[in-house]
């Protein structure tokens, strides 16, 4: 075999792992999804094989589902631009601070080491009407009586800030650090103020790591659950809510199966958008 | 005929040349490749034999069974019992009905209505009743209902009831307004945003119906219902989805009302909070069994079901719980505590709760969960 020919292989060889793992673990079971789709639960709660389209009917033309997704992609929105409005500051922050980068990224880091689900359940104890907030608040004697901040749609996005927030962070903190930091330092030397320095280089050299953090958030917030189910009132499901109730409550599989895949559709082409107007590339730089 | 006949009479066949070389070791092989595929399976199968597998809620309904039960099975079996949990009936359907036949034997389930479900499914079993001789101690109202679903068998055994009332904290509301009110404590506006739950649209059909006064177990008028969880859900805090979340709530005076299970509503006036349970007439009264899933090894879990019917099993699993246990009180002792837990009949007999019809909940099982699921998020 010449060497051309070993280096062409080598590749794929040392991608044979990971490929292999990725095909049995995400396509055969995304294949099992697709065909169950088809298929149609009957009045007894087993399913009916064959090749059936009233599932994909009702998820492609009722507005019940169509109204909860748009919901779930402006909530996805929303924080997606708030983690990169309080995501960014404070990836700068740590980019250029000198001696202690160590100890700020592992405080990055900490929320990780707790259970999603306990950090979501620890704005009850702040937020609640027996909660911390409201202990201050009626202690200071601003207020009369307690009020009621949680189990609404601000509050999910809260929690799901709070969740994504590290994310953020450290896709943008990647990027910062391959800036360098003489750029600024040059463009201040011919006459921009610092602000206008961070406009016009630093701003734009980080962008690719903003955009695979605002990626990353808004994909993750779009799929999530947990979050509204435990801070959001009684109307403020999410999609994946859905699937999990026609999954796991009404037992209707091949239902879950088609919202599931749509949801995958959905963000597929989101991230096909994003790839058409940053590019991939761009995504990967700032993934560091 | 076993292999090492088959192997000697193949091998004669081969010696006399009515088989040749290729062929022969051909058959070796295929047999040498079927057993080792087979094997590891088999095994799994045997051992299966000398293990149960029991799911339930966990807690100190678990560490009840563990010392009460299952020990003492595993002791004079042999057989050992694997502890699981799960955190709802609905997601633990969903994992049988994926799983391997054998992989669950019993489940600690809810209900008359999931025991119909599990038997719609295909998933029951049918108990050998003599093998089961504490059954005899079991209120027969309560084997009653299930044996109509299953043409007179049993795949499970009855274990506990209770009861879905109104909890109230009685800061805020008197016991006099609560039993005025009734059920429709939970449509009152004047506890807007002060009004919790429960997620499971067999509850909110139930409570509806009481609210727009129809019988629960046959409401004429669901337009009526529906518009009655519409108004439940605007003066909602929040649906809860568990009996930790309830306590919780009510715990923490976020809501002042909401129905709730009489043992978690029990738990919480033990642990001194002022809250007040009570049952409307026509209250939601349902029942807990042990239920035996279709492919376990039977004989082992009657075994381990009669452990678990056998009194002081039942009774410490009652007091751990706050549910009253499914044994007749005019059989047995039932010791200090149990009498006083909420939804407990001295007679026996449980004339005074009403239980979910299940053909009735069945056949609209699919069009009402649907609905509920569309209403609670606003539409």
């Amino acid at each position: 075999m010449s060497v051309e020919a070993r280096e062409r292989r080598q590749p794929w060889i040392l991608l044979s792992p990971a490929l292999t793992a990725i095909g049995l673990l995400l396509f055969v079971p995304l294949f099992f999804i697709v065909v169950y789709s088809f298929w149609l639960r009957t009045a007894t709660g087993a399913d009916q094989a064959g090749f059936y389209l009233d599932n994909w009917n009702e998820a492609l033309t009722d507005p019940f589902y169509r109204d909860i997704l748009f919901s779930t992609l402006r909530i996805a929105a929303i924080t997606t631009v708030a983690c990169a409005v309080l995501g960014y500051p404070a990836a700068y922050f740590i980019a250029r601070s000198k001696g202690n980068k160590a100890l700020l990224l592992l405080l990055l880091m900490l929320p990780f080491w707790i259970s999603y689900i306990i950090r979501t359940m620890s704005w009850i104890n702040i937020l609640g009407v027996s909660g911390a907030v409201n202990w201050v608040l009626l202690n200071l004697g601003i207020t009369s009586e307690p009020i009621q901040m949680l189990y609404n749609e601000p509050t999910v996005i809260l929690g799901l800030v709070h969740f994504l927030l590290p994310f953020m962070v450290l896709n943008v903190y990647v990027a910062l650090e391959g800036v360098d930091v003489s750029l600024e330092d040059a463009a201040c030397s011919l006459g921009s103020t610092r602000w206008q320095a961070f406009r016009e280089v630093t701003l734009p050299l980080s962008l690719p790591g903003l955009a695979a953090g605002g990626l990353l958030c808004f994909v993750l917030s779009a799929g999530t659950y947990i979050t509204p189910l435990v801070l959001g009132g009684p109307t403020d499901a999410m999609y994946a809510n859905l699937v999990f109730e026609a999954i796991i409550t009404q037992l209707n599989w091949p239902l879950g199966s088609a919202l599931s895949l749509m949801l995958l559709g959905v963000l597929g082409a989101l991230v096909l958008v994003y790839n058409h107007y940053l590019g991939m590339g761009q995504l990967m730089k700032g993934l560091g | 005929m076993d292999n090492t006949k088959r192997y000697e009479r193949m091998r004669e066949r081969y010696l006399n040349g009515d088989l040749d070389r290729r062929k022969f070791l051909g058959l070796i092989g295929a047999a040498g490749l079927a057993y080792g595929v087979h094997t590891p399976f088999a095994r799994q199968a045997l051992a299966a034999t000398e293990q149960v597998r029991f799911d339930g809620w966990g807690g100190v309904v678990s560490e009840a069974f563990r010392k009460y039960a299952f020990d003492p099975y595993t002791k004079k079996t042999g057989i050992k019992v694997v502890d699981g949990t799960f955190g709802g009936g609905d997601e633990y359907l969903s994992r049988v009905k994926a799983s391997q036949e054998g992989e669950y034997n019993i489940a600690h389930l809810s209900g008359v209505f999931d025991y119909a479900r599990y038997a719609n499914l295909g998933l029951n079993s049918t108990l050998n009743e003599a093998n089961i001789p504490n059954l005899k101690f079991v209120i027969p109202k309560l084997t009653d209902v299930f044996r109509s679903v299953t043409d007179g068998t049993l795949s499970c055994v009855p274990y506990d009831y209770g009861t879905t009332g109104i909890a109230y904290n009685r800061k805020y509301i008197s016991d006099e307004e609560a039993k005025e009110k009734g059920a429709k404590l939970l449509i009152d506006a004047a506890y807007k945003g002060k009004i919790g739950g429960w997620s499971d649209w067999r509850t909110r059909v139930w409570y509806a119906s009481l609210q727009t006064d129809q019988d629960p177990n046959d409401a004429t008028d669901m337009d009526a219902v529906w518009e009655a969880v519409r108004t439940n859900r605007d003066l909602l805090l929040k649906y809860w989805q568990s009996g930790a979340e309830l306590m919780s709530l009510l715990a923490e005076e976020e809501i002042y009302v909401t129905e709730g299970w009489s043992g978690r509503i029990y738990a919480l006036q033990e642990q001194g909070k002022d809250i007040g349970y009570i049952d409307p007439p026509n209250g939601f009264g349902w029942q807990e069994c042990l239920f035996v899933i279709k492919g376990s090894p039977m004989e082992a879990c009657e075994e381990l079901l009669n452990f678990m019917l056998a009194p002081e099993t039942s009774i410490a699993v009652a007091e751990g719980q706050n549910y009253p246990p499914a044994l007749d009180p005019t059989k047995v002792n039932l010791g200090d505590k149990i009498p006083t837990l909420p939804a407990f009949d001295p007679t026996g007999k449980l004339d005074g709760l009403t239980f979910a019809n299940p053909e009735y909940w069945n056949s609209h099982e699919q069009a009402w969960s649907k609905t509920f699921g569309r209403i609670q998020k606003g539409y």
